[in-house]
């Protein structure tokens, strides 16, 4: 079995003197896979994901990174996993700053990851991440302000991409967006992953995204994991109660 | 039959230097106990078109055209009628329920002393009534424990809660429509589900018109017989809702129906509330 890339082992987390937001969670990530995170407000899927991320420490068990405990004091290994993983988050208008360019704030992760050290060659790869995501060149040199939501995510994803991370964690990257462009963003996503072999943890309450775009699929209530396995199994037969809920309330459109 | 709401010619403008128009011309009528859904994308003008309709637009904003509701005491345009005539009419004749239930509720106010306002000032309730009639409100909108509810501030209750206050509050001058704008869009799935089984099921049993604004069309076509679809502050198509799903006639309605059923193709077919097969 290939080592993971990222895992929560036994991770728990709980706030001083509160009741547990994680209670023994066991989830990894191997290189180049799909795994969604599904559950409800509450369930403690940004909690998880803020462990993942390193923005937190377990308060029982731990986050490996490539095997080794992700110690957030550790500078060296916090940049090796900073240009491993790359986050994507739910709103484009609050995640890419207003007052600076497009282009700097792709090139912001190369520059402060040292990947490209010249001016020269980030304005390169500025060019060539803004072509992967289907944006003009000429955004680089433009505000944020200039661009729809659905462009706006496209740039937050290509900032993701710039340091060539190995896996992206996106928290409800396309709940934001307008259904057509959704859809497109969808796309986008999936097909970069595969070209690129990237791997995804997805975080949604929407199970229509968690589909279209995970192998797997974890589905957290309570702060604990009561369902895990292949996507389409999951969402086909699920065995929890609490799955099968989810599962029902989904609004369907009536079969034409 | 008389209409309920006849819109002919709606229409918001914002004023000043930046003159321009947002929505246009929108001309439909709403008989009593109908449900008519509205989608378009952000920026269509669908909640500009809500709060035309509901006299609550203000400056820069202004409504043009009519939006003309039949009230008991003969028809009121909410469009150039006084301020004095729109507070008969809101409660009793029209109310809304938004998005975020933090912005229609009071969070320094208890949530029974919220509900006597309108329990008093439309239905007349007093004492001993006014009492029940708080009680009865929040038992109808399936809330468990009323008594407690009512004494609790909104901070103390969960979100699905809080909007099904929101609607508590919306019901209880008794409306003849009820203007919902994207009211479950915040709320969980499941909570969601429970939300609109809820809204339905009143509906009918009041004999209550609806109108649903939503940016989700399997929502929308879950609650509603009609669907206009606005892109850009236009009428785009108005048509019943199996016709709307099955064979849209517009470019951008064909668009947005692709774009929904190819997202809800990602799951399997037997999944879901699956309501409205007969479609």
């Amino acid at each position: 079995m290939t080592e993971a890339l990222l895992e929560a082992r036994d991770a728990s987390f709980r706030y001083r003197n509160g009741p547990a937001v994680l209670d023994g969670v066991n989830l990894s990530i191997a290189p180049g896979e799909s795994v969604g995170l599904v559950g409800e407000s509450g369930a403690g899927k940004t909690s998880l994901l803020r462990l993942l991320l390193g923005l937190a420490a377990p308060t029982g068990g731990s986050i490996l990174f490539r095997g080794a405990a992700l110690d957030t004091r550790d500078r060296r290994l916090l940049r090796e996993y900073r240009r491993t993983v790359q986050p994507v988050f739910q709103d484009p208008f609050s995640s890419l700053d207003p007052r600076v360019t497009v282009g700097d704030s792709i090139a912001e992760p190369l520059r402060s990851l040292g990947v490209q050290p010249t001016r020269a060659a980030r304005a390169a790869r500025v060019a060539e991440l803004l072509a992967a995501v289907d944006l003009p060149a000429d955004a680089a040199t433009r505000y944020p302000e200039a661009f729809s939501g659905g462009q706006r995510q496209r740039i937050a994803i290509a900032r993701a991409l710039a340091p060539d991370p190995a896996l992206l964690l996106a928290d409800e990257p396309v709940s934001a967006l307008d259904t057509s462009v959704r859809m497109l963003v969808i796309d986008l996503v999936r097909d970069i992953a595969r070209e690129r072999g990237i791997g995804l943890l997805l975080v949604s309450h929407d199970l229509t995204v968690v589909s279209a775009l995970c192998e797997r699929t974890t589905v957290l209530e309570g702060g604990r994991i009561v369902e895990e396995g292949p996507t389409q199994r999951v969402l086909a037969e699920p065995q929890h109660p609490y799955t099968q809920r989810l599962l029902s309330a989904v609004p369907r459109l009536p079969r034409a | 039959m008389t209409a309920l709401l006849t819109l002919d010619g709606l229409g918001v403008r914002l004023d000043g230097h930046e003159s321009r128009s947002l929505v246009e011309s929108l001309t439909l009528s709403l008989e009593p106990g109908e449900r008519l859904g509205v989608i378009g994308e952000s920026g269509s003008g669908k909640s500009l078109t809500a709060l035309a309709i509901l006299g609550l637009l203000g400056h820069p904003l202004r409504a043009t055209g009519s939006a003309v509701l039949a009230t008991p005491s003969g028809p009121v345009d909410t469009v150039t009628s006084s301020q004095r005539r729109l507070d008969a009419v809101r409660g009793p004749v029209v109310s809304a329920v938004f998005q975020e239930p933090l912005a229609s509720l009071d969070p320094l106010m208890r949530i029974g002393k919220q509900l006597a306002w309108p329990l008093r000032t439309h239905a007349g309730l007093r004492g001993e009534a006014l009492e029940r009639g708080i009680l009865d409100a929040l038992a109808a909108v399936q809330l468990p424990h009323p008594e407690r509810i009512a004494r609790s501030y909104i901070h103390e209750i969960s979100g699905g809660q809080r909007q099904r206050v929101a609607i508590a509050l919306a019901l209880a001058a008794g409306p003849q429509l009820l203007i919902a704008d994207e009211p479950t869009t915040a709320l969980d799935v499941t909570v969601q589900a429970g939300v609109l089984d809820f809204l339905r099921r009143e509906v009918a049993e009041r004999g209550m018109s609806l109108i649903f604004i939503s940016h989700d069309l399997p929502v929308v076509a879950d609650i509603t017989d009609r669907i206009l679809v606005m892109r850009d502050g236009q009428q785009i198509e108005l048509a019943p809702t199996p016709q709307l799903l099955t064979a849209p006639a517009a470019e951008y309605s064909r668009t947005l129906v692709a774009a929904s059923r190819a997202l809800d193709d990602f799951l399997p077919a037997s999944t879901g509330s699956g309501r409205g097969d007969a479609a």
